[in-house]
């Protein structure tokens, strides 16, 4: 996932198999990147080893991640980006890299102005809100806002994420199952496509783009389980299943534009590798 | 509303499920939450009162020794954990919603965040028996 400011500032969400493309793609001037990281399952961090600014000499990256409660983001990291898992050391990439604890507060790269906040998932996870010029974007991609809630969605207050996405101009959720699935994988830390689409409504976000699709969903399921979303809810914002290559402009204010592949054109690229 | 940490809200739904009173405090002492078991000790009912602060708390239970003397806040579990940040067990005699007093124990323990976080405390009552 990709962001960019208007300032040019770069941000990459999350380091799942997308990322190797998107490193590919830019240039020997794209400047610093930054790579905010949600948690450290394999999905989200897999393409690290393979973003080639991390392996071009001079080039500024900054990874942001959460620490556990006993180790910091570099020896987590490290578990991954050291043998046998990995050939390469963390230590050995040729970039100039920093890694950072991400804050559980406000801080700022380029102008945009970022959240970080921890969020229900098995392990220390946090989601991201984006704001510049008064536009938001929250990033929730492995989200189970509705664990162990007697009803959902529960008093804004004691929703996981609530404050991330409240009135957000386009949130990315995770919407991984169907709600039969859902009841037969309580505790794993992602969200039925009904939970998505409740969060979104009860933040009064904008758009919703709906994320992290389950591996074992083609195009043909998810269609229904979309279609199913839409006939049963009276959604107050825009909904939108994510797709490969979808781009969103966010800005200024009241002048955002969609621009989402056509079906067909999502069928051919496959929902499956957004992650 | 400002969204509560993750921590305290994950606390909320263990305790929910949990057959023991539990009972869920912020830093500041203020009750945020307490399950259906507490509610029959309290005998309030949490969807009714919401967050209630320290003061109105302990003017519900009304904690005494043995002898009826106030009990010291010092000496209570759940200041001992607010204040100290370390667990705390007593028992001690609290006024019940019928009017009558009745033995209890308590634990309570400081909650830490990530980051080191103070975020409150918990407190179990346990062993609540007829005085």
């Amino acid at each position: 996932m990709e962001v960019r400011g208007s300032d040019g500032t770069l941000l990459v969400l999350d380091a799942g198999t997308g990322i190797r493309r998107l490193g590919a793609n830019l240039g020997p001037d794209a400047g610093r990147v930054d790579v905010l990281l949600t948690h450290l399952h394999m999905d989200h961090i897999q393409g690290l080893g393979f973003f080639r600014p991390l392996d071009q000499p001079g080039q500024e990256v900054h990874i942001w991640g959460p620490p556990s409660t006993t180790l910091d983001l570099q020896a987590r990291l490290s578990r991954y980006l050291s043998p046998p898992l990995f050939p390469v050391r963390l230590r050995e990439l040729l970039c100039r890299l920093t890694l950072h604890d991400v804050p559980l507060q406000g801080f700022e790269i380029g102008e945009l102005k970022i959240v970080a906040a921890l969020v229900c998932h098995p392990g220390p996870t946090v989601g991201y809100r984006i704001t510049e010029g008064g536009v938001s974007i929250a990033y929730i991609p492995d989200h189970e806002p509705a664990l162990g809630a007697r009803r959902f969605p529960e008093q804004s207050d004691w929703t996981s994420g609530f404050d991330l996405a409240a009135g957000a101009d386009l949130l990315i959720h995770d919407a991984q199952y169907s709600a039969a699935e859902y009841s037969q994988r309580v505790g794993w830390g992602h969200s039925a496509l009904l939970h998505a689409v409740g969060f979104a409504a009860a933040a009064e976000v904008k758009r919703l783009v709906t994320f992290h699709h389950d591996p074992g969903h083609d195009d043909a399921a998810l269609d229904r389980l979309i279609d199913e979303a839409r006939s049963s809810v009276e959604a107050s914002f825009e909904f939108i299943p994510g797709t490969e290559g979808a781009r969103f402009d966010l800005g200024p204010r009241n002048h955002p534009s969609v621009d989402v592949p056509a079906a067909s054109a999502a069928r051919n690229h496959g929902r499956r590798g957004i992650m | 509303m400002t969204q509560r940490a993750i921590e305290i809200i994950l606390m909320r739904q263990l305790a929910s499920y949990l057959a023991m009173p539990i009972m869920l405090f912020d830093p500041e002492g203020n009750l945020l939450f307490y399950n259906e078991p507490a509610e029959t000790i309290l005998g309030r009912r949490f969807d009714e009162t919401g967050e209630i602060p320290l003061s109105e708390w302990y003017a519900m239970i009304d904690p005494t020794a043995e002898d009826g003397s106030p009990l010291p806040l010092e000496t209570r579990p759940l200041v001992i954990a607010l204040q100290t940040r370390q667990a705390a067990h007593r028992a001690f005699w609290m006024r019940m919603p019928d009017g009558s007093r009745r033995k209890v124990e308590s634990t309570a323990f400081p909650l830490e965040g990530q980051g080191g976080r103070n975020l409150g405390a918990v407190a179990i009552l346990m062993g609540v028996r007829s005085g």
